[in-house]
């Protein structure tokens, strides 16, 4: 009595997996035992739903592709909500009679994708009652979705698309837990719900942490983890009960018979061991992400990404090898120890060794400028005498995350077929002078700076001092 | 560790001979900082320590030449607001020198006393062009957080350029948390602690708990006789417009707001009263309820009303980050491209992080340009200093040529190549 196993591990956010009342059809040898029956595994699908999407023709610009390439006098053509053509202008057959864009003297790039943000569960205004980021309680709970903290009304979610040409971002849980919760892809739009903003076919994160703030949290309740070496134990602990558990719904769905206990934390971790959701690990010393890395090895899942990879540069080999990515700030450091060596070079050093490179925020500011902060990370790794050209280094703020995030085939670069998130930039976009034109969501023209219309005002700015500012 | 001794050697040889014979530094595209227009092939001269000519100036006989082409020459960047010097990491990491919330004192402690000048995040700073910072106190249960500092970022144990160089108080929501829990009470103990100062005498109904001492009243004294700036931590615009009531029954007192996030809306208020802000250019979210109204066009705003206004990072990061003033500062820039924005022009951008703060600490004829006689702190970048990819090649204090090495440049030299020696990573120095 095999029941769809496909379905069940695979992607988890196919909307057709039904509502979890479904029996799978008994074979004859097992009458008497009862039938495995589907367990929902996408019970808050995605309600994303592309807006009006012109065709538009943007001229004459110079290009970065996002994954290394750059057209001088370039075109890129956007039809129904995806990339139909991208290359030099004068070498393309291009149509005529449509939207079309005078680009010259702009630039054209992937839209940027943060891979690090609390838009939502730590919004704007910073206030107790808004502050659903971090649910500490427990070393582990990664029995909670963050996507049901997130306020869409967040006023950072439209600062971040104006100013930082922001068109996708992973709101994560914070990190006072070894294991704090699952993370959830958006589109950068606005939605009534959170579910209106989730993007499509994006697979969940799980939040993982090591270093100083789990053992500051829990240490000072007097319970485990105190230590850097309790963060690991607890860890490991963690693992081992969510190995059990993943290998008795595995007999299940497999053979049938009772129904194991659902465990809401160990159904985050087993889909980790399934390979469905990806771990983000919140780690910033060089010593403990290859702890880390071993422990994944222990328990035979990966580590997608280090988040805050202060120390990355140490280590570029082993993160290589391991196909580890890491996101990284461009210049933060010294907040506190164990970002005490946090070097301007990071990124290009991970970058030059091999390894993939993410520039990232964690900041509701900060995500507004992360084109700024790859400037300065290209900059440092220049004058060390790293060659990396301004088209390839454009992957740290698109083709990279999108891949750390499992969206890779559909957005993060300007190819053809993937979705349009894309900027026109008013200059170079490393320029300090330099703020997003028209950003543009699956062909949808979300921003423009020349028409008011298109800055989004949250319901929480409506009626307030300065609604509809330029912000 | 060739390279360092390289660098280290160069900076010994030019410093020394300075102090002995003028330097002209020649050739570049020359900032003032005091929002006059950049001018190419500039010279400066500097000697004993201070800036004697800069522009199109004749070059003095024996001068050693610092051949500046094609690079830009500018004053050392003022940090408007900062507290580098005071903690070396936050936290976690043992005790620092930012806040004193359980000392009885508040207006008087004098935050010059905390200052490191090796810290790292002071040497950092240096590294990246800036050579005098505003140094403010954390905070204390007071609404007067104490006395601020100017200081050097220079290499020696002698930081402080002025101690006791403005008073800092909290209004707002956090200085109403400070004072009980209400704007009314903070208020209330701002214009009872300035009456008690102006006065000469303490009050006679001072409750023991959060009751000023004799020392806070007398750090107070020079405040409201204007001697020593007010800087004010405050973004609403009604609290703004209350402080401007407040300042009309203390007419000589000098003050600065900090943060006006809200201020564009009562620009004109602010400018009648003589009032100057020290403003984060980046502030544009509803951070708090007390900052509805934020930004990016605040600065711009503030200062078509005829306000003087300085840039400094203020939310975060103050503790380390004086080296993103001039990213900021460029992003004020930006915005004359963004149609509705309010920019400001290069010219005035670069001196919103040099002449204007030390104009508004009473140092402008010492720190903040490089106009004849001011002390010669002096920045040679590799571009446009406000530019992300720009970065000081050269940088005098005083005239004393630095060391630009800092903690994370070594580890950077270190780590530039892995596991090629024969011996581990620490050995390589």
């Amino acid at each position: 009595m095999r029941l769809t196993i496909t379905a069940l591990v695979g992607i988890s956010l196919t909307a057709c997996m039904g509502g979890g009342g479904d029996v799978a059809s008994a074979s004859d040898a097992d009458a008497d035992k009862e039938e495995a029956v589907a367990v929902d595994r996408d019970p808050f699908p995605s309600t994303y739903v592309p807006r009006f999407s012109e065709p538009t023709l943007i001229m004459n610009a110079t290009v970065f592709d996002g994954v290394g390439g750059r057209i001088d006098g370039g075109a890129v053509y956007m039809v129904d909500g995806k990339i139909a053509m991208v290359g030099n202008a004068a070498s393309m057959s291009l149509p005529a009679g449509i939207n079309t864009i005078d680009g010259s003297g702009l630039y054209v790039t992937p839209g940027i994708i943060d891979v690090h943000s609390h838009l939502g569960n730590y919004p704007s205004p910073g206030v107790p009652a808004v502050s659903d980021g971090n649910e500490a309680t427990s070393p582990n709970t990664a029995e909670v979705w963050t996507e049901h903290s997130v306020w869409p009304q967040d006023p950072g979610f439209s600062r971040a698309l104006a100013n930082g040409g922001i068109t996708a971002l992973q709101i994560l849980p914070g990190s006072a837990n070894l294991f704090g919760g699952r993370s959830v892809t958006l589109k950068n739009v606005p939605g009534r719900t959170v579910m209106d903003m989730k993007f499509p076919g994006a697979p969940y994160g799980l939040k993982m942490a090591c270093g100083e703030n789990p053992k500051r949290v829990y240490g000072n309740r007097g319970r485990s983890p105190a230590t850097r070496m309790g963060n690991i134990a607890v860890t490991r602990e963690q693992w081992i009960a969510a190995k059990a558990y993943d290998e008795q719904w595995d007999k299940y769905e497999e053979e049938g018979g009772k129904m194991p206990s659902r465990d809401l934390t160990k159904d985050t971790l087993r889909g980790v061991l399934d390979g469905d959701i990806l771990v983000h690990n919140h780690c910033y010393r060089a010593d403990e992400m290859a702890i880390m890395l071993k422990l994944a090895d222990e328990f035979g899942y990966k580590v997608t990404s280090f988040q805050h990879a202060v120390e990355a540069y140490k280590i570029p080999d082993l993160l290589a090898e391991a196909g580890t990515c890491s996101a990284m700030w461009a210049d933060w450091y010294g907040f506190k120890l164990e970002s005490y060596d946090g070097i301007r070079e990071n990124v290009a050093y991970v970058h030059n060794g091999g390894a993939c490179a993410i520039v990232h925020s964690d900041d509701a500011d900060g995500i507004q400028r992360l084109n700024q902060e790859a400037a300065k990370a290209l900059a440092a790794g220049r004058r060390q005498g790293i060659e990396i050209s301004d088209a390839e280094a454009w992957q740290w703020l698109s083709a990279n995350p999108a891949k750390s995030l499992g969206i890779f085939d559909q957005t993060g670069s300007l190819e053809s077929g993937k979705n349009a998130d894309v900027v026109l930039w008013n200059g170079d976009p490393y320029s300090v002078y330099t703020r997003p034109q028209m950003v543009w969501v699956d062909g949808a023209l979300m921003y423009d700076a020349n028409d008011p219309n298109r800055r989004p005002v949250s319901d929480f700015e409506l009626g307030q001092p300065g609604e509809g500012d330029v912000k | 560790m060739k390279r360092l001794l390289t660098a280290l050697a160069a900076s010994l040889i030019a410093a020394s001979p300075a102090a002995a014979q003028p330097v002209a530094i020649t050739g570049g595209k020359l900032v003032i900082g005091d929002g006059s227009a950049p001018i190419d092939n500039g010279v400066v001269i500097v000697d004993d320590g201070r800036v004697v000519a800069a522009g199109n100036v004749a070059i003095p006989q024996g001068a050693i030449i610092v051949d500046a082409s094609g690079k830009w020459v500018t004053p050392g960047i003022v940090a408007g607001y900062s507290r580098i010097g005071l903690a070396e990491v936050d936290g976690g990491s043992g005790p620092t020198d930012v806040s004193a919330g359980n000392s009885p004192h508040s207006a008087a402690i004098d935050v010059a006393w905390g200052v490191n000048p090796s810290a790292e995040p002071i040497r950092v700073s240096r590294a990246d062009g800036v050579t005098r910072a505003l140094v403010a106190p954390g905070g204390t249960n007071s609404i007067f957080a104490g006395q601020g500092a100017v200081i050097d970022t220079g290499m020696d144990y002698d930081p402080v350029t002025r101690a006791g160089a403005f008073q800092y108080v909290y209004m707002g929501q956090g200085g109403a948390q400070l004072a009980g829990g209400s704007r009314s009470a903070a208020a209330l103990q701002l214009i009872d602690a300035l009456t008690q100062a102006r006065d000469g005498r303490p009050s006679t109904d001072r409750p023991e708990e959060g009751a000023l001492t004799d020392a806070d009243i007398r750090a107070l004294r020079p405040v409201v006789r204007g001697e020593v700036p007010m800087l004010v931590a405050v973004e609403r615009a009604s609290d703004i417009v209350n402080l401007i009531r407040i300042k009309r029954q203390f007419p000589r007192i000098d003050m600065v707001l900090l943060g006006a996030g809200e201020g564009w809306l009562v620009a004109d208020q602010i400018a009648a009263a003589g009032i100057s802000v020290i403003a984060e250019p980046t502030a544009n979210r509803p951070a708090s309820f007390d900052q509805l109204a934020a930004t990016q066009s605040n600065i711009g705003r503030l200062r078509a009303a005829g306000v003087d206004v300085g840039v400094a990072l203020i939310s975060d990061f103050v503790n380390r980050n004086a080296r993103n003033g001039r990213q900021l500062a460029g992003n004020l820039v930006a915005l004359q491209k963004v149609p509705g924005h309010t920019g400001v022009s290069w010219d005035q951008a670069f001196a919103m992080i040099s002449s204007v703060p030390a104009d508004m600490m009473g140092l402008g004829g010492e720190i903040g340009s490089l106009r004849s006689g001011r002390r010669a702190d002096v920045v040679i970048w590799n571009g446009d200093p406000l530019e992300l990819m720009s970065v000081p090649e050269r940088v005098w204090i005083d005239g004393v040529e630095q060391d630009l090495t800092t903690r994370a440049s070594r580890l950077a030299e270190r780590y530039r190549e892995i596991g090629e020696g024969q011996f581990p990573e620490a050995y390589d120095r």
